[in-house]
């Protein structure tokens, strides 16, 4: 995936505190242009999931809520695409070392769930190297959702 | 159980029948809170037999999808069943993409969870 935004009807900047209070107004705001630009109801759904779980785990897992830390967002939108990169200030970590969620011996442990839900909703999602950003993309023609990999 | 928060309960015969008050469970410290009153129904008010009935739900997050696992474990410790009704077809699609259609008995509505209760 490029990292460089698609040509955008809007494009944003913000920087949130490390509050998982702080963030909800960003994410009222960016459902409502996109719904200003007739986005479905389910594209609508998935990119509300996509934003919660990315900026709250930058928030709780990646700058602790050390309020001295920020999160760092830059977002492009258009009426075909929306665009989102998500930065936090801690030291990174190994996407791959998540384990699977759908693995069926971890059926019910609680946690890990974030990141197989932003990787079904996303047409495309990629962290950086260091791993404290988080690149997404959903495009109109991305698709259904899919279910785990292990049906 | 003191006056819930978070949860609607109504109790019939054997069975609580639990509605969620928030329509997006995402706030931490509301499903902190809504986690706390679920397992006060099976660990203080010892309840066997729980509907959940997520008909006012629109949107939740892996957080409180991981307050739930935490409840469904809880529930079976103490030998109480549970069943999920009412689900959207949105909210179905989070419990299908994470596997947790397989974890929770689910069932379309109230009623049929009743009828097996």
């Amino acid at each position: 995936m490029s990292a460089t935004p698609p040509p955008a009807d809007r494009s944003l900047q913000v920087s949130l505190p490390s509050s998982l209070e702080s963030y909800h107004g960003f994410i009222q705001s960016i459902l409502e242009h996109l719904e200003e630009l007739s986005w479905k109801t389910s594209d609508l759904f998935a990119i509300h999931m996509a934003l919660e779980e990315s900026i709250s785990n930058a928030i709780r897992h990646g700058n602790k809520e050390d309020p001295a830390k920020r999160v760092a967002i830059d977002c492009e939108i258009s009426s075909v695409r929306f665009w989102i990169r998500v930065c936090d200030e801690g030291a990174g970590f190994d996407p791959k070392a998540v384990p699977d969620c759908c693995d069926p011996d971890r059926l019910e442990v609680p946690g890990g769930r974030g990141l197989a839900l932003m990787q079904a909703y996303m047409s495309r999602m990629e962290y950086n190297d260091r791993g404290n950003c988080l690149t997404m993309e959903k495009s109109l023609s991305g698709g259904s959702p899919s279910a785990c990999r292990c049906d | 159980m003191a006056s819930p928060r978070r949860l609607q309960v109504n109790e019939s015969a054997s069975i609580s029948v639990v509605r969620f008050k928030d329509q997006k469970i995402i706030d931490p410290v509301a499903i902190q809170e809504l986690g706390q009153e679920l397992f006060d129904l099976i660990e203080k008010d010892d309840r066997k037999k729980i509907v959940l009935n997520f008909d006012n739900v629109e949107f939740l997050s892996s957080a409180a999808l991981g307050k739930l696992i935490t409840f469904e474990k809880k529930a079976k410790r103490t030998g109480a069943q549970m069943i999920l009704t009412n689900i959207s077809p949105e909210i179905y699609q989070v419990f299908a993409i994470t596997n947790l259609d397989k974890l929770f008995k689910i069932k379309d509505s109230e009623a049929d969870a009743l009828a097996v209760l």
